[in-house]
């Protein structure tokens, strides 16, 4: 679809605002609407997006799939380590309250820490499920 | 009829609107041969249900359902359509068997409506759990205003873990599946 203008144009424009707003959908799930899960999929929208105007082969060069696996995985490690480093604060598997000396920025610091996951491996899968099927043609 | 009696009434009047036509997208999805419109009308289908939502105040399932059900399914349908084919092809005989196992189904649901608390009802089960500690104990403990937020990453924490991992897996096995299966493939030229 790169022939047409209007469509590249107006979709370069929309890119950076549909990142800028995955991003803050993640960084304030804790205040509004949204969370890991939304922002992943916003975020992985604005690459999808962009593969769908100018190529897969294009977007394979901004994301690589090596990336995006890495990524996919690093997000699963991220959620699964604040888990274990709760146990190494001494207290249960996902006891936030143990990874600061007050419960409550803990707490607060876990929540972020494992939205942050989730909004990895989100956008990652996103992108990669959507490279595979694309790159099927 | 006072203001609070007011709203009500026009979010009655919203909600019959929103499920009139989600049950007329939903209709026509089903009936129309053109697999692309149909894929289109279940954008339209996912974008009127996360405005159910928002009636409902339910603005995170509402946000999930318009990313979720109208952007990236959609998308996805579109993909699987390009790989195979555009039109539905008829079936040889008429799907009888579905059709009485989709109204039995139906039935079922339709008839256990009645057993439901009432629309909106403060002493329903639900509202009556866990929810009540949640609400009056999240902000203190967690310093998340958002109790959704605070109820998925916090108190169910391992839920989440796990919705992780069940994506995590998902993708791995696309990826392994079709998609490095499909490079290998044209990177050795061969069929």
């Amino acid at each position: 679809m790169k022939d047409y203008m209007l469509l590249r144009i107006i979709s370069k424009m929309l890119i950076p605002f549909i990142l800028l707003f995955g991003l803050y959908v993640q960084m304030h799930g804790d205040y509004g609407p949204g969370g890991g899960f939304q922002a992943g999929v916003i975020f992985a929208a604005a690459f999808i997006l962009y593969a769908i105007v100018f190529e897969v082969e294009t977007a394979r060069r901004v994301a690589p799939m090596a990336v995006l696996a890495t990524a996919a995985c690093i997000g699963v490690l991220l959620d699964g380590g604040v888990g274990v480093a709760g146990m190494i604060g001494g207290g249960n598997f996902l006891e936030y309250g143990a990874l600061a000396h007050d419960p409550r920025h803990g707490n607060h610091l876990g929540i972020t820490l494992i939205e942050l996951g989730v909004g990895i491996t989100v956008a990652a899968v996103m992108m990669i499920v959507y490279y595979s099927f694309a790159g099927r043609r | 009829m006072d203001r609070k009696e007011g709203r009500r009434a026009i979010e009655i009047y919203i909600n019959i609107v929103l499920l009139f036509f989600l049950v007329a997208t939903g209709l026509a999805a089903v009936l129309l041969r053109n697999l692309l419109a149909s894929a289109m009308l279940l954008g339209i289908y996912g974008l009127l249900m996360a405005a159910l939502w928002v009636v409902l105040d339910a603005v995170d399932v509402a946000f999930t359902e318009a990313a979720v059900g109208a952007g990236i399914t959609t998308v996805l349908m579109l993909l699987a359509i390009a790989l195979t084919e555009r039109h539905e092809k008829r079936p040889s005989r008429p799907p009888y068997l579905a059709l009485l196992a989709a109204l039995v189904t139906g039935g079922a649901l339709v008839y256990a409506t009645g057993g439901m608390p009432a629309f909106g009802d403060a002493a329903a089960p639900a509202h009556r759990h866990v929810a009540p500690e949640y609400i009056a104990r999240a902000l203190d403990e967690t310093g998340v205003p958002n109790v959704v937020t605070a109820v998925l990453a916090s108190y169910r924490g391992f839920d989440t873990l796990g919705e992780v991992t069940v994506i995590f897996t998902a993708g791995m096995g696309v990826l392994l599946l079709i998609g490095v299966g499909a490079r290998r493939r044209k990177e050795g030229g061969g069929s």
